[in-house]
This record gives C-alpha cells, structure tokens and sequence, in this order.
C-alpha cells in the first residue's frame, strides 16, 4: 500500500539578474579596487581647480627643479616638487589626469561608435560588405598602431583634437569583431525560429539575450580601448609628436623630465607612477568586468 | 566479503566540498572480489559508481576527500602507500578503462607511441621491443595488423577500434585487476558485443579480476559473478549474480528488474515497472535510508539515523531495515 | 594543407599591396613631397623645377606604379634627411631589429611558458597569484616609461647595464626586458588556461591510470595539447614587437628601424616612411600567416586529415 513519505524541502528565494550582477560585482576584488581608483582619478581631474595648489602653467625661474617634500630640500609649498621651469609638480600632474582622461574617453568614444556600426553592418549583410570590411581590419592591424599614429599625427599637426580623432580611427578593430560577432548571431536565429520550442518571440531573444551580451562586451571593450588610447598619447606626447607643450600631458612630462634622470630621477617616475596606476586600474576593471559577465562568471 | 579476498573495500567515503556544503558523492561503500572473478557494479547515473572507481584507482579530482578504513589490492594496502608507490601500480598491477574511447587518448601522440609507454615506464624494456610487444597485443585485441597503425594518431581510429587500443594498452602490462567504467557505453550497438566478447575472453585467458561499472543489467547478467547495486552514493545490495537478479532483497534493486522487458516473459502492450520521485540530493545531512523518499514500504524507523549494510546470512549484504518477508509479504 | 597555404600566401600578399596603395595616397595627398625636399627658403619656380625633375607631377597611380616596380627591385629611393639610399638605411638598421626581436621573443617565451606551466599545475597557490600579478603589471605598464625605470634602477642607480647604444650584447639587455615584457602576460595567461583545460582532459587521466610519471605526464602529455594555441599567439606577440620597437628604440638610442621610423616621421622623409611601413608590415603580415600556418601544422588532427 501506498505509505508515500513526503520530504519537505526549502527552496531558497531565486535572485533577480540585476541582483545576482551586482553582488558578483561587489565581490569581485579587480572591479572594485579598480573602479575605486578611477573614480577617485577622475574626481581628482573633476575638481582640478579647485585641488590644484598653483596654476599649472606659472613658470618660476627662481624656483627650478625643486625636489619633492620626502626629499630633503623639499617642501610642502611645493609637495612634488617643481619642474625645469619652475612649474609646480603637483598641479601640472593633476591637470594632466585631466588630459589623460579626456583623450582616453573620447577617443574610445569614437572608435566605439566607428566599429560597431562597421562591424554590425559586416555582420548583417553578410557576403561581400563583409568580407570588404573584414579585409580593411586585417590591413589596418598589420601596421603597428603606434606608427600609423606618429606618422598621422606628425603629418596632421598635434594637437588636442588631433590625437582624439586619429587615435579615434585607429582604435575601432575589436569594437568591430564584438559588433560582427553579435549581429551574426541575430542572423542566425532565424534559423533558430524554426526550432523554436518554447514559443520564444524573437524580439524578446533579443532583449534578454543578445542585446545585454552585446552590452556586456563593448562596455569591457570600451574599458580596455580606453586603457590603451591614454597609453598611446603618453607615447606620443612623450616621443615629441601629438599634444604639444605646455600642456602638462603626463607623456610630456615624463619627455622633459628624461633630461634629468641621473640626479633627479623622481621627475620621471611621479608621473610614470600615475599612468601607471590609472592605467592598471583601468585594465583591473576591464578583466574584472568581462570576469563577471561572462556567462559562467569564473572567479 | 572474506579476508582472503583479492580486492577488499571497507567504508569507503567520498566527498566534495562545494559552495552548498559537503557533497557525499561515495557512503560507506564496502564490498569484496575473490581472484578472478568479475565484479558488476550497478546502479543509475550519479549513483557513485565511477567516483568508487576513481577512489579506488586513487585518480579522485584534486577537491575529492576520500576516507575508508580499508582499501586492499592483491595484498598491497592503498591507503597507506605514498603517490610514487601508487603511481607504480597503477598500469601495472591495476589498470582502468574509460568510458569515452573518443576523448581517452592523447591526440597528439600515435597509438604506438602511447602504447609502447606504459612498457617502457613499469617494465623498463627498450623503446623498440615495447612496440613489437604493442603490435602484437593489436593483433591479439582483434585489429589486423596492417602496416602503419602503430603510426595513426587516435583520430583516425572509430570509437570501436580506440576502445579495443585502451584496452591492450591497459593490459600490456598483465595488471592483476583491471576495472572497466562503462567501457561499451559510448559505442555503437553493433560493436558493444564485440568489444565485451573481447574483454570478458582476455579477462579468462589471463585470469585477472575485474570490476565491470554498467547501468546495463542485460550486460550484467552475461558477464558477472557477483553484483554490487549502488543508488545515491551507497550500496544498497550485494550478492552473486544468480541471487541478485532472481531474488533481489532491496526494493530498489526489485524496482529496477522490474523496469526491464524480459523477452517471453512481458507481455505485449503491458506497462513497463517505473520507480516514483526523483534521486535525492546528495548534500549536507544525509539521514535515514536515501531511498525512503520512493520506497512503497517505507516506514518512520527508515528516515532516521544510518540504515547500515547488513550481512545477511548466505554472505549477501543488504542496505534495508526489513527481511525480504517482510517487505513482499506486505505488498 | 598545401591549399591552405597557397591561400594563405595569396591574402597576405594581398594586405601588403594594400597597405603600400594606403601609405602611399595617405602620404601623397598630405605631404608635398617637393616642398620636403627643397627646403623652406626654395623659392616656388625651384619647388617646381624639382616636381618636375623628380616626376611628383604625373598622376598618383603611375607614381605608385613606378614606386612599386622599383621596389620590387630594391630600390626604395633615397632619402632626401640622411642622403644616403634607403635600402642601404634598411640594410644597415635592420639587424638591430631583428636581434632585438628575437632576444625579445625568446624572453618573452623562456619566462612565459614556464610560469604558466607552474601556475597550472598548482593553481590558486602563491606562486599562481604571483604569476598572475606579473602578468596583470606588465600589460599596463607603458614600455617607454618601464624603459626609463630600467634604466635609472639598472644602468644610473647600479650601473650594471650600459644606458644606450648598441656596441654589446649587453646594451640588448634592457631593451629586451622591456619588450619582452609586454609580451610575457598573454603568452603566460594562454599557457596557463590552456593547462588547466588541458589537464582536466580524458587523456590526461588516462595518462595517470598508465601509471606516467608526474613530470612525463605535464610535459610529454599536457604541453604538448595545450602549447598548440600559445605558438601562434608568440608569433602574433613577435610580430606586434615591430610596434614596439619604435618606441624602445628611441628610448635606448638604438638604431634600428623602430629608430629610423621615428626619425623619418620627425623629418617628414617620405620614401624613408613609406619604405619603413612598407617593411613593418610585411614582417607583421609574414609572422601572422607563420601563426596560422604553425596552428594548422601543430594540430596533428589538421596534418594528416
């Protein structure tokens, strides 16, 4: 006879998707030390006039090459010192997170826009714009960037609005394959429909599924390209080439403080340190952020 | 179980810690094979019996826990050998074949190469000799020795002709006991005859023992001696192979015979036995009898504390509070 | 595989015609090449006569033409900077490159693939984590900043390292450090996923059921399924070392073609520019068709199929 033993069980309260990327975010270390760092940069680089202690641009004869506050000589008047022409130390490098982070943002800016519609337009149509747009990536990355732009830059004139808009064209090629890689995918739902079993519409695939991954991925391509474009203008101000004196770009400094290294090496590493750091926590947050939405988000 | 037996298993226990707690993958396993005989362990999938294997083999994943109170081998002691000592038994006293002939061998490696291997490492003969003794071992598993399949890398193999290339390699050597994990499983049905053929036929000529891993009771009953069920991580019924499949003590090995068609016996058109509920959850705290949930004769005293693998007395073991009197008397 | 290569070839060739057409527009249409090589103080009938001389008056494509035929004899024209040919420029300067990039690679490579190895093998420990951390502060950091480091810490502060030039083998020393440290980081991660794929495999467990030694069974089994992806990825890293160069070069004051592309830029050296462009590509082009040749060539699955 039947003498059915029921076993209860609990079932634990199932998290909402916004819910579970939050706490994946929160716990993930490289997202938020990195993200911490940024946002502070770029506070910093907000309140430049007001955190700055002198004009970034006031020479001062008198008061060259002063060593920074740990070394003797130092003082708090001048807490990083000042540079060859007197400037303070401390205020040219926090105009110049300013710098960093404005050709950083809008270069990415540009170059996201540029290659996504490039490659959501190779992937849609498919066939021979495809192919056309794919050939033009393969060429476009077998010049070293850092050349094309050195020698675009050069040829153009470096300024400001320059560097954005070359670097802007130079930076578009994974943006590109994200965007390809995704509207493929769209189009091969159609063939997906005939399988459809759960009645699935296919806008609604589409907003639940392919429209956050493709979010997902060109706010972690954004991220990197932003890394890699303050990188860039770092080199090419400090090769004499892109943003030009005396515009207190931390490539720049690091160029005019080279002469320098063998008695007063600190004028290269501070700010050495700070794109350093920026950089890296630029990185941190962009690895973090695939980390967490990946679709297994491995730890 | 008997103290001279060739393998003894006591208390063996698996476990996992994962984010939910402690995963009990193998409880309290404990079972024993005299010399030459062939052991089919039986049970559904997740029911612990690749992990007793592995446990047994000591090839656990790095997570693994294993405990048992013994785990003997032709008279060596497992647990208490260190990594090198097992690593030398392994291939050469005691050997595995796997489930999945695709994926089981190296790639980028030939047949020959991976074969003339395991010579080389137990026995230390030259590279040369080891392969003339690994062509001679394909001829002797049933592939004909054309020239040149020495020097085929696995792919160009079928699933057939690779499971019969694991199986010479495993027994090169002429291990004493050899343990095949659903070695016909993954292959076609045509060729699943004929690769048991041939295991069951080397097992004979070289007397070796073996522990034969299957969900199969029709390939249960052709080629074993003895029976060990397993359900959710425990064995729940042991015996020989007669006793087993003709009178099953537990309920849930009498549900599973009842699951099978017996040709001349079931009637056309009759339901096919299905056992209610599902497979219980392996973590945590694990009370009671892991069956109770979908057993017809359950009864309070079975939720509660360990239902223990009872010996009874012909040398059958029987994880179940009640006699088989008992229990069918009742239904 | 002997269509795949022939394929293979033919795209490549493709892309380096197609980044000469590009240079050359991008040059031609921003550059008066007369005016760069008269000078400021020419006056306008001079700048004519030398257009005329030089040929820079007749239509694009037939001055494109003329170039590509010379350079597919050698001759890339001289340079109105140095005075001298170009080819010779090239001659002379390549080596330096070239020598840098290899020691650079195998750096990257001989530092790389072992700690990924190691890190696979115990992973989660210290030494993963260390590992890990290398990786992530040498892709941030800026090479010509890490240059300077270098060189304040190894050739200033202790001087071990001489600061420039290139008369030792010595002198490659820091240069190559720091090349080779932005290459390390993907090839050590590679190695490291691929491991750990690797080493959860069938085969590999196989492998221990055999009874493998240890060290047999990470190096004979496991690197050699899992090295497969990295070798294409080291030509990719070699390859974007070109890049890399220009930069490093100018830093230590070799005199390189990353050096000679630097100078050329500053001075607006046309045929040097175009020539340099022309040769980092080529060698890009050739070291990414090497990857896909050795990925397809590694793989015994696509040699004998």
């Amino acid at each position: 006879m039947q003498n059915a033993v029921k076993f209860t069980t609990t079932e634990p309260s199932t998290p909402t998707p916004g819910q579970v990327l939050r706490g994946r975010i929160l716990r993930h270390k490289g997202v938020m030390v990195g993200g911490t760092v940024i946002a502070v940069i770029i506070l910093i680089a907000i309140l430049a006039p007001a955190l700055a202690p002198h004009d970034p641009y006031a020479q001062s004869l008198i008061r060259r090459l002063r060593p920074p506050v740990w070394i003797e000589g130092g003082s708090w008047a001048h807490p990083l010192g000042t540079d060859h022409l007197g400037r303070d130390y401390l205020s040219r490098l926090i105009y110049g997170a300013q710098i960093s982070l404005t050709i950083g943002v809008c270069t990415a800016l540009i170059s996201g826009v540029v290659g996504t519609t490039l490659g959501v337009l190779a992937g849609y149509f498919g066939g021979w714009v495809d192919a056309v747009i794919t050939f033009f990536v393969t060429v476009k990355l077998s010049i070293p960037t850092i050349l094309l732009a050195l020698a675009v830059v050069q040829l153009f004139g470096g300024s400001l609005n320059v560097v954005v808009l070359v670097l802007g064209f130079l930076l578009w090629h994974q943006f590109a394959l994200v965007g390809r890689a995704v509207t493929m995918q769209i189009r091969e739902m159609d063939y997906i429909t005939a399988a459809r079993t759960i009645g699935c519409s296919r806008s609604r695939i589409l907003m639940t599924e392919v429209l956050p991954n493709l979010m997902n991925q060109i706010i972690v391509v954004l991220t990197l390209t932003i890394a890699s474009a303050i990188v860039i203008e770092a080199a090419l101000s400090f090769l004499g080439v892109g943003v030009k004196p005396p515009l207190p770009s931390w490539g720049i400094m690091i160029a005019e403080g080279r002469a320098h290294i063998f008695f007063r090496p600190w004028l290269v590493m501070i700010p050495g340190v700070a794109l350093f750091v920026l950089v890296l926590s630029i990185n941190l947050l962009g690895d973090g952020l695939r980390d967490v939405t990946s679709p297994q988000g491995r730890s | 179980m008997a103290e001279d037996d060739f393998v003894l298993v006591e208390g063996l226990n698996i476990n996992f810690a994962i984010p939910g707690g402690t995963l009990h993958a193998v409880r309290d396993a404990s079972f024993g094979i005299a010399k030459g005989e062939t052991l089919c362990i039986v049970g559904e999938s997740g029911s612990g019996k690749s992990m007793t294997a592995l446990g047994l083999m000591g090839l656990l994943p790095s997570n693994a826990q294993r405990s048992a109170r013994r785990l003997r081998v032709g008279g060596h002691d497992l647990m208490a050998m260190s990594r090198q000592q097992l690593s030398d038994l392994r291939g050469s006293e005691m050997a595995m074949i796997f489930q999945e002939p695709m994926t089981s061998l190296n790639p980028c490696y030939t047949v020959g190469n991976q074969m003339a291997e395991t010579l080389v490492r137990h026995r230390g003969v030259p590279w040369r000799s080891a392969l003339i003794t690994a062509r001679d071992w394909l001829e002797r598993v049933g592939i004909p020795p054309s020239a040149g399949r020495l020097d085929q890398y696995p792919h160009q193999l079928s699933g057939g002709l690779r499971q019969r290339v694991m199986i010479a390699m495993m027994l090169m050597c002429e291990p004493k006991l050899i343990i095949a994990d659903e070695p016909t499983t993954a292959l076609d049905v045509t060729i699943q005859a004929q690769v048991l053929h041939l295991l069951a036929r080397l097992q004979r000529e070289m007397g070796i023992t073996m522990i034969f891993i299957t969900h199969d009771l029709g390939v249960v009953s052709r080629i074993a001696d003895r029976i060990a069920v397993m359900y959710a991580g425990q064995i729940v019924e042991t015996g020989t192979t007669r006793e087993v499949l003709t009178d099953a003590q537990h309920p849930y090995t009498r549900g599973l015979l009842d699951c099978v068609p017996v040709p001349g016996k079931t009637q056309r058109g009759a339901a096919l036995g299905t056992i209610p509920g599902t497979v219980p959850s392996l973590i945590g705290r694990l009370d009671g009898c892991g069956f109770a949930g979908r057993c017809r004769h359950a009864a309070p005293a079975c939720l509660t504390g360990l239902t223990a693998l009872a010996e009874r007395d012909n040398g059958r073991q029987v994880r179940c509070l009640f006699a088989p009197a008992t229990l069918w008397g009742r239904a | 595989m002997l269509m795949f290569l022939l394929r293979r070839s033919a795209l490549a060739v493709l892309v380096a015609l197609s980044v000469s057409i590009i240079t050359f527009a991008l040059l031609h249409f921003t550059i008066d090449p007369a005016l760069a090589m008269a000078g400021e103080d020419a006056t306008d009938a001079d700048v004519q006569a030398l257009r005329e001389a030089m040929g820079f008056d007749r239509p694009v494509h037939v001055q494109y033409l003329g170039w590509l035929g010379s350079v597919l004899t050698g001759d890339f024209g001289v340079s109105p900077y140095f005075g001298l040919p170009v080819s010779d420029l090239i001659v002379e300067r390549l080596p330096i490159t070239l020598t840098l990039g290899a020691l650079a690679t195998v750096f990257a490579v001989g530092l790389g693939v072992p700690l990924g190895v190691i890190s696979a093998i115990w992973p989660n420990t210290l030494i993963d984590r260390l590992s890990l951390s290398l990786a992530v502060f040498g892709q941030a950091i800026p090479n010509f900043w890490f240059s300077l480091v270098l060189i304040i810490f190894l050739a200033v502060q202790f001087p071990i390292f001489p600061v420039s030039g290139a008369e030792s083998l010595g002198s490659y020393v820091l240069p190559t450090i720091v090349l080779g440290t932005n290459a390390i980081p993907p090839i050590m991660r590679l190695t490291r996923t691929g491991m750990l794929d690797v080493l959860s495999s069938d085969y590999i467990r196989t492998a221990w059921a055999k009874g493998v030694r240890p060290q047999q069974v990470f190096f004979k089994h496991a690197l050699r399924n899992a090295i497969v992806p990295v070798v294409a990825v080291a030509a990719i890293q070699a390859a974007n070392m070109f890049g890399g160069s220009i930069v490093v070069e100018a830093v230590f004051a070799l005199h390189g073609i990353g050096m000679l592309a630097y100078e050329s830029i500053l001075r607006s050296d046309i045929p040097t520019m175009q020539a340099v462009i022309l040769i980092f590509s080529v060698f890009f082009i050739g070291f990414s068709a090497l990857s896909d040749i050795l990925n397809a060539w590694l793989d015994p699955r696509m040699r004998v199929a």
